[in-house]
């Protein structure tokens, strides 16, 4: 059984189709509008330089993340998943993103059991005042995407196929 | 059939040097649903804002994607380009490629055009499932509560008050007048607190706008911004406040005697009691701790002396409930105990105090008629020695903070001795000076000079009994030598610490303090004066630290917030709220439990149309709601959405690239 499941985890990363030379992966950023959103305008207004991969959604509150977003974008578009709240105790909304840092808990591990890399969904606190972590954050993620590759087979049009 | 405009800004070069507008343009004009596409040097500006009215109209476009700086920055203008348009302001998207492009990928222009691409092209996909929104009126009740009747309290309730709003005042103690009524003179000019403050404290309760709740307490606080509905516990006093007169029979023949709180306990008062003479109002309150009549049902003393017939045993706390609109807290602060300084001996040694008590001593009106003496054999010092930052600015023992006051207040118990004791000495003990603040500075030079008090630079490092003098040990690091200085009295600055009580009130309203018990201000230099919750504002010591102008700066601050929120007969808040769909909610209830706001309430509803059964649905106050998305992601039934921040509009964000 277990032999089973550990089979299915590595289907969905391997067979590691080699990418093609000039890929570049697609990283679906979602930032909470108070601290990491504007921790990434920061960034920009300190011309701190990240790789060009991630793509950013505003929402309200790291709260507002369904899981659903996440699952979404592993399946359409995005090679890998960034989301980023206020620090623990700094929510605009008081407590938002404790229920949220539960929940992206959850999800990771679920991910991970149906066979996402656990690096694939990423979470950090960034606040406000923090541009150059945000630069750093998103290196990382870009980094560790790259090294996982594109994310092939659970994608809508291949899954028929497999 | 949608039809977008999408408006590409160059932002000057901020833009254009990074990212090849042009081609973003044409790559905009390829979707679907864009029906026109231009770009503009300055879109933020008047003719760029033309630009998209005249577009709007002319293209009869349904929704508008400007691609420029961030949403935080122009979002509002934007907005407002599109009001002027005739449009709903709420289907415009900002699609950030400036800050989010142009700026973070400078040496890879390639890169950044594809980005703004697919940034636009996001915001193209949201805008798809934008709706007219409309700001929400939210109607408000003009009556603001004030917590607190210290100096902060007292200013901000006139101030509220003379703007002919009504004022509900809460103190808890059976008097107005806090911290401020039990000091002796103040700095930097010594002028007489009591002088400068009864006043005011009079037209408090003359005042016909000010409803003065002495005794009293807040026990609960319901509603939203405008409002509110406030529970507040009137204590029994046992004495009827409407015939009592306040002569004074009753407590002087009462037996019962009690440590004065606010002599800092140096006398006693009696059990039925009103704490100062200048007390507002003047009327005296019955220590139900310590009357043996509530207690052993023994006694009766005041009772037979009153001949009003004031007194009334049986009396019960009341509750009583008022609706507001705002709150202003003001509940001042505590001294912080000295107890972690063992080596000082704190408690071991009669003759070391705090200044608050040294304070009530050299009050004119003070237990021992404005001497300073010593509590051990009630002999008046010839050499004090003042320790500060007793618990400030110390990691190890206290707190990380500067307490604000001490440097000004213990220099002006260094006059204060120097005046009462014309043949004493002082000796200060301090880490630095901080005398910023109109006139400090001088005032500090002033009381070196005019009472030769000996400044040391250093601290303490134990005190011990030499007979019946005081031995206190420090550093002079001036010298870089071990001083002993012999005293007669000991003063310590202790630090100026939360009101108890802060983080319970604090839990009650719904509002956020720190690790201390200050509470937050919604931000540390913009807003002083709010918390982040809309509607509580706070104001003096309950904050920070502060002297008495900034306390009365702040306080007349909050009440212009105030009179702002009051302004109209109703206030226009954001529309971006959450919204059930009965249809879909199954009343599980997790939104109730995830709302950081008490937003959510559930409502009963037909099980189905003209159904006589009942189901529970949530019900979202759009009032109170502040739009973060909790309840939006928790809900299983997919039956909330966020307005501005719906489900389809982030999926579609995400499909789109």
């Amino acid at each position: 059984m277990e032999a089973e499941v550990k089979e299915k985890i590595v289907s969905i990363e391997k067979p590691h189709v080699e990418a093609p030379p000039d890929w570049q992966p697609v990283i679906m950023g979602i930032l909470c509008n108070w601290c990491s959103y504007a921790g990434s305008d920061l960034t920009g207004t300190s011309r701190l330089q990240y790789p060009p991969n991630i793509r950013i959604i505003r929402v309200p509150c790291s709260s507002r993340v369904d899981p659903w977003f996440i699952i979404k974008s592993l399946q359409t578009s995005a090679d890998g998943v960034l989301i980023s709240g206020c620090h623990p105790g700094d929510c605009h909304y008081i407590s938002g993103n404790y229920y949220a840092r539960r929940r992206f808990l959850v999800t990771k591990r679920l991910l991970n059991f149906v066979g996402f890399h656990e690096d694939r969904i990423q979470f950090s606190w960034v606040s406000a005042a923090e541009g150059p972590k945000f630069a750093k954050v998103v290196t990382k993620v870009t980094e560790d995407i790259k090294k996982l590759g594109p994310l092939h087979l659970y994608k809508k049009e291949n899954i028929s196929q497999t | 059939m949608a039809r977008v405009g999408v408006f590409v800004c160059f932002c000057g070069a901020n833009i254009a040097d990074f990212v090849d507008v042009p081609a973003v343009v044409e790559e905009a004009k390829k979707i679907k649903e864009v029906k026109y596409a231009i770009d503009y040097k300055y879109m933020c500006s008047d003719p760029g804002q033309g630009m998209i009215r005249d577009a709007i109209v002319a293209h009869r476009l349904t929704s508008i994607v400007v691609a420029a700086c961030s949403p935080r920055m122009h979002e509002k203008t934007f907005r407002k380009a599109l009001s002027d348009a005739g449009m709903n302001p709420y289907l415009l998207e900002v699609a950030n490629i400036r800050e989010h492009s142009s700026w973070v990928h400078q040496k890879d222009k390639k890169a950044a055009t594809e980005k703004s691409s697919d940034l636009i092209r996001m915001a193209v996909a949201k805008s798809m499932a934008n709706e007219q929104l409309h700001e929400i009126s939210v109607p408000v009740t003009k009556r603001a509560l004030v917590i607190g009747g210290g100096i902060a309290g007292i200013q901000a309730a006139l101030d509220i008050a003379d703007a002919r709003i009504p004022v509900v005042l809460v103190e808890k103690s059976p008097s107005i007048g806090g911290k401020m009524a039990q000091l002796d003179e103040t700095f930097p000019t010594l002028d007489c607190s009591q002088c400068i403050l009864t006043p005011k404290m009079v037209d408090v309760a003359s005042h016909p706008y000010i409803e003065l709740l002495p005794y009293s307490e807040v026990l609960e606080l319901d509603g939203y911004v405008g409002n509110y509905k406030v529970k507040i516990k009137r204590k029994a006093s046992y004495v009827n406040f409407d015939t009592c007169t306040g002569c004074g029979a009753c407590w002087q023949k009462c037996p019962v005697k009690v440590p004065n709180e606010f002599n800092m306990g140096i006398d006693k008062r009696k059990a039925i009691y009103s704490p100062f003479p200048q007390a507002v109002p003047n009327k005296p309150v019955i220590d139900a701790e310590h009357c043996t009549m509530l207690i052993k049902g023994k006694c009766g003393i005041c009772a037979k002396v009153c001949e009003k017939g004031s007194i009334d045993y049986t009396m019960q706390d009341e509750i009583i409930e008022r609706e507001i609109g705002a709150v202003v807290v003001a509940t001042g602060y505590d001294l912080w105990d000295p107890k972690p300084y063992e080596e000082y001996g704190v408690g071991r040694y009669k003759d070391i105090i705090t200044s608050l008590e040294f304070e009530r001593m050299v009050s004119a009106s003070g237990p021992t008629g404005g001497v300073p003496v010593r509590p051990s054999d009630g002999k008046i010092p010839k050499s004090v020695v003042f320790i500060k930052c007793v618990g400030s600015r110390d990691e190890a023992k206290g707190i990380e903070y500067c307490s604000k006051i001490c440097c000004m207040y213990t220099a002006k118990h260094a006059m204060l001795l120097h005046h009462k004791v014309h043949d004493s000495h002082a000796y200060i003990f301090y880490m630095d000076i901080r005398a910023a603040g109109k006139g400090y500075e001088e005032f500090v030079k002033r009381a070196q000079v005019e009472t030769a008090a000996t400044y040391l630079r250093g601290r303490v490092s134990k005190i011990y009994k030499k007979g019946d003098k005081l031995m206190v040990r420090g550093e002079d690091a001036q010298i870089g030598q071990v001083v002993e200085v012999e005293a007669d009295l000991v003063v310590l600055a202790t630090a100026v610490y939360p009101y108890k009580d802060n983080s319970d009130l604090a839990r009650l309203l719904g509002i956020s303090y720190d690790k201390y018990g200050f509470l937050s201000e919604a931000h540390p230099k913009l807003r002083p004066v709010e918390t982040a919750k809309a509607g509580i504002f706070l104001a003096g010591c309950t904050q920070a630290p502060k002297d008495i102008p900034e306390t009365v700066a702040q306080a007349s601050a909050t009440a212009a917030k105030v009179c702002g929120l009051f302004a109209g007969d109703t206030m226009l808040k954001d529309p971006m709220v959450s919204t059930v769909n009965t249809d879909y909610c199954t009343g599980c209830q997790n939104c109730v439990t995830v709302c950081p706001y008490q937003a959510i309430i559930t409502e009963e509803i037909p099980l189905g149309h003209g159904s006589k059964e009942i189901r529970t649905v949530a019900k979202i106050n759009e009032g109170v709601c502040q739009g973060c998305g909790s309840c939006v992601a928790i809900c299983r039934s997919m039956a909330i959405d966020l307005a501005g921040f719906t489900d389809m509009q982030i999926i579609n964000e995400i499909v789109s690239i």
